[in-house]
């Protein structure tokens, strides 16, 4: 069983390092595995809160759109650097998370999703309305990503791709590692004993809203980050990032990946990633496509895709 | 100076009346149990101690300071532990992950993203003893949702216990089990209070149960205490003939 999860781990991890390799020969292109690593460490993140601690946000674009716009009007406006940029949209929406979450953690289910879809409409239409600093409607342009000095080291995102999925890669691994030792430890479980059985958590002394409120941060946190990572592939910044149905694909790339697999998400991203990069070049109605995977996977395989290997619940 | 001090208690739900000025003293190392017809307020009664309600009257003193209106979380850090009625536990995780998320809360461990070496070794320690304790340890690795009812039941016990309570409150442990089940859960609460010296109080509708091992019983009837005395009292009191006993004769 153990030896079964460290071989599964070790082959992702693999794939993942090797993926600019082996893109090209099956039809991709780096970028496109940029993006596969940049979505799917968003879709991990939302699944923190929602595959193990069994909340349910529908408002994760909101967090995500912050690092977006964070990172693009610290370089068009304060700095020009990336580093810098992501610094800014990391903290922007993490702030932002902290303060929404101390407001709406006390609600549960079906109200959390919809108070959280409402905040972050209000950050949307913010971008959308501010045409003066955020560009509107036409989205955030004239800048661009810079590349990285360390002093020691220059690391060329600007003009290499190899070295732009690397970037990702490198904190894509950062905030994964994080989650999953926060899973394996004891605040981790107190987590998915509030997912199991809020009542029996709250009578073992855990304060549930506290614990919520940390796990929704933690989150939100790495969402931003992605996102920040998202505003560095683009070169760009569209209101888009910030809307409900930006949250929606999140979700639905947990579903399609399996929420109760520590993977999952991945394979849901990649999977939706690849399939709008295919299917878009062949018809304007490629989110049909997606739309009837996700009925097909829900009504097959309701743990998603990794979900029929059933590995235990805890990563 | 006793442990627990219910003063004349009430609880109301929009007009029903549920617990009508109840009050209760118990000290340490007893076991009470707590009887009466459906619908008496016993799950009412243990609510208001545990924080599940907030009294609409009345006063719950706690090893010396007034709980009334603390929250759940509070009072169990101050000792109070309970299990429910319907067997509440952690049914996707194994009985070791069960007792382990109990033991870490307890320790304080709960806001820790790490766990030092020799905090681990004490968990561990403790959990075995736990599954020592209960007969759970040859069930120790599977989910706590494919055990049978007795062993999920002994679990959430040996979770309660977990916290280390000063207080352990039992709503109807043995609800839906069969004999041999029923009688192992007795002896587990028998082997609690004896060995631990755990002050307990349950709720129970088998009176084999209740006169095996209560010192003392409550009786409850329509939110209010009918009588209150040794089991040998209760069986010889008429009124609780009536009210209980005859009509589940």
């Amino acid at each position: 069983m153990r030896l079964d999860r460290r071989a599964a781990d070790a082959v992702v991890w693999l794939l993942l390092l090797t993926m600019p390799f082996w893109l090209t020969w099956i039809g991709g292109y780096t970028a496109l595995g940029t993006r596969v690593v940049v979505l799917a460490l968003a879709a991990m993140s939302l699944n923190f809160l929602l595959g193990f601690t069994g909340v349910l946000s529908f408002g994760h674009a909101a967090y995500f759109g912050l690092g977006v716009y964070g990172l693009g009007l610290t370089i068009k406006y304060l700095v020009p650097s990336s580093l810098a940029g992501m610094a800014v949209g990391v903290i922007v929406g993490t702030l932002a998370a902290m303060i929404i979450g101390a407001l709406i953690v006390r609600l549960r289910g079906i109200y959390f999703a919809m108070v959280t879809i409402a905040f972050g409409q209000v950050f949307y239409f913010i971008a959308y309305r501010w045409n003066g600093v955020t560009g509107g409607d036409d989205g955030l342009s004239g800048w661009r990503r810079l590349p990285v000095d360390l002093g020691f080291a220059r690391i060329d995102i600007l003009n290499s791709d190899y070295a732009l999925y690397y970037w990702s890669l490198f904190w894509f691994a950062i905030a994964v590692l994080i989650m999953a030792a926060l899973l394996r430890s004891p605040f981790g479980r107190t987590l998915l004993a509030i997912r199991e059985n809020e009542r029996r958590a709250r009578f073992l002394g855990i304060p549930i809203d506290r614990h919520i409120w940390i796990s929704w941060t933690i989150s939100c946190l790495f969402v931003s980050l992605a996102g920040t990572l998202y505003a560095l592939l683009n070169n760009f910044a569209d209101p888009h990032d910030l809307r409900w149905d930006q949250s929606g694909d999140f979700v639905i790339m947990a579903v399609l990946g399996g929420m109760r697999n520590f993977w999952g998400p991945l394979i849901g991203a990649a999977i939706y990633v690849v399939l709008q990069d295919y299917i878009s070049s062949q018809t304007e109605n490629w989110m049909s496509f997606i739309g009837l995977l996700f009925v097909l996977v829900v009504m097959f395989f309701p743990r998603g895709l990794l979900g029929v290997l059933r590995r235990r619940a805890a990563p | 100076m006793s442990l627990l001090e219910v003063q004349n208690v009430s609880r109301h739900f929009g007009s029903l009346v549920a617990v009508n000025g109840v009050s209760m003293t118990v000290e340490p190392g007893e076991l009470r149990a707590v009887i009466g017809p459906n619908g008496a307020g016993k799950t009412t009664f243990f609510n208001m101690i545990t924080g599940f309600f907030r009294p609409t009257g009345g006063r719950i003193v706690f090893d010396g300071t007034d709980i009334t209106s603390l929250l759940p979380a509070r009072r169990v850090w101050r000792g109070i532990a309970r299990t429910f009625q319907v067997t509440e536990v952690f049914p996707a995780l194994s009985v070791r992950d069960n007792l382990r998320i109990a033991i870490e809360v307890a320790s304080g461990l709960r806001l820790r993203p790490f766990l030092r070496r020799d905090d681990q070794t004490a968990v561990q320690a403790r959990v075995a003893d736990l599954l020592a304790i209960s007969n759970l340890a040859p069930m120790a690795n599977r989910l706590v949702g494919e055990l049978s009812h007795g062993d999920q039941r002994a679990t959430e016990i040996m979770m309660a216990l977990a916290l280390k309570p000063k207080l352990l409150l039992l709503d109807e442990p043995t609800a839906g089990m069969g004999d041999q089940e029923t009688y192992d859960i007795t002896q587990l609460i028998r082997k609690l209070h004896r060995d631990q010296k755990l002050t307990i109080i349950l709720i129970e509708h088998d009176m084999r149960v209740v006169f095996h091992l209560a010192e003392r019983v409550m009786v409850l009837a329509q939110g209010a205490v009918l009588a209150d005395g040794t089991p040998q009292q209760i069986a010889a009191n008429e009124a609780v003939q009536t009210a209980y006993l005859g009509q589940a004769a």
